[in-house]
């Protein structure tokens, strides 16, 4: 694994694009195609990719599993905690229109919030499975 | 033929081509690498109809992540599969009737992409979407309001969905917190802070005698300093001290 110095590189230039482009695919969602849960999908991505190149150990020092399975009931939780803000807000279970003075900027912030929770549980869930698949030994029959 | 229709075509082929191969193949490396293309050629597929929503998910999970978790697997389990005990005449059996069943309710389905089809109609639904999504919520991609907004109950319920999977995977797979003892050549050591993973399954390929360890940490002579110091550096040869306290 030492040796392989192109590879290393290589992943460590890509891993920032990796990141930012999960962002685009994120905040782009409302313009063209992407959303919360194919962003998470990459942005989890460019942790598998850098747990592949550099080990199981180190991405587990970059990320610990437990924050992993924070992130992936948190996302849930904020997903929730928009709608519970719309109720404060004097609306309905996830009624967006009563976040803004305009009903339609409303949704945006609404839609942009729920998002960010699909965001977050995906991009928890989606590593928390690769830490599982990863961090087991092989058993030899 | 539209030149769209040659490129159904060439995916089609191409999908058709694959899953074959992956049944054909003997070598589960190759067939997971297979299914990654599948998923690829799949996605392809769906940008041609227009679905870009969800070729971008196909193509980020079907042929990213789930290639990923399965090459884990096999890393786990081998890349060779077995020659199967059975006859396949069932299985044929089984997917030629399925199959049958679903090119036959094909012919209900309305044509593909038509403005008339029922689904575009529904006045509630899909009409009220397409006409007021963007005076809603000022959104241009459609696809967002209607997954974030109108359908905003599913959506919390998928999101739901991937947190339950989450929870199901670590009950089944994950482990646990590290073991406080191991059993080492013949003795329980208390393991010293920092010890990784790693470092403890070289140990505990040995059986430890009957007997809980809490109830014999205190009765095991050979745990002393001395004769366990050249031991593997992340085993605390005083640890069982320090258990016997606590």
């Amino acid at each position: 694994m030492d040796d392989r110095v192109i590879l290393r590189v290589g992943t460590k230039i890509l891993i920032p694009f990796i990141l930012l482009y999960a962002l685009y695919v994120q905040f782009h969602g409302d313009f063209g195609p992407g959303g919360g849960f194919q962003a998470g999908v990459i942005f989890a991505a460019a942790f598998v990719l850098y747990a592949l190149v550099y080990g199981l150990g180190n991405a587990i020092k970059v990320l610990p599993p437990k924050v992993a399975y924070i992130c992936g009931a948190l996302g849930v939780m904020i997903y929730l905690g928009v709608g519970y803000v719309t109720m404060f807000m004097g609306g309905r279970f996830l009624e967006y229109n009563v976040l803004a003075h305009d009903p339609a900027h409303g949704q945006e912030y609404g839609i942009i919030g729920v998002e960010f929770g699909v965001l977050v549980t995906v991009f928890g869930v989606m590593v928390a499975f690769f830490y599982a698949f990863a961090g087991r030994r092989r058993i030899d029959p | 033929m539209s030149w769209l229709g040659v490129v159904d075509i060439v995916l089609l082929t191409l999908l058709a081509v694959t899953g074959v191969a992956v049944i054909r193949t003997r070598n589960l490396f190759a067939a997971v690498m297979l299914a990654g293309i599948y998923s690829l050629v799949s996605a392809g597929l769906f940008v041609v109809m227009d679905a870009v929503d969800v070729a971008f998910t196909e193509a980020a999970v079907g042929a990213g992540i789930s290639t990923v978790l399965l090459l884990g697997t096999l890393a786990l389990v081998g890349y060779k599969e077995r020659k199967p005990s059975h006859t396949p005449l069932v299985p044929i059996f089984v997917v030629l009737v399925t199959g049958g069943i679903l090119a036959y309710g094909t012919a209900d389905i309305p044509p593909f992409g038509a403005a008339g089809n029922p689904i575009h109609q529904h006045p509630e639904v899909g009409r009220y979407y397409l006409d007021q999504s963007y005076s809603d919520t000022h959104i241009p991609n459609v696809v967002t309001p209607v997954l974030a907004s109108y359908r905003g109950y599913d959506t919390m319920g998928e999101t739901a969905v991937i947190f339950t999977a989450m929870v199901g995977v670590l009950l089944l797979l994950a482990r646990g917190p590290l073991p406080k003892r191991v059993f080492h050549e013949g003795r329980w050591m208390t393991l010293r802070p920092g010890t990784t993973r790693e470092d403890l399954e070289d140990l505990t390929e040995e059986t430890p005698p009957t007997g809980s360890p809490a109830s014999e940490s205190g009765t095991h002579p050979a745990a002393k300093a001395d004769e366990v110091a050249d031991l593997h550096a992340d085993v605390d040869p005083n640890g069982d001290e320090e258990a016997t306290h606590g």
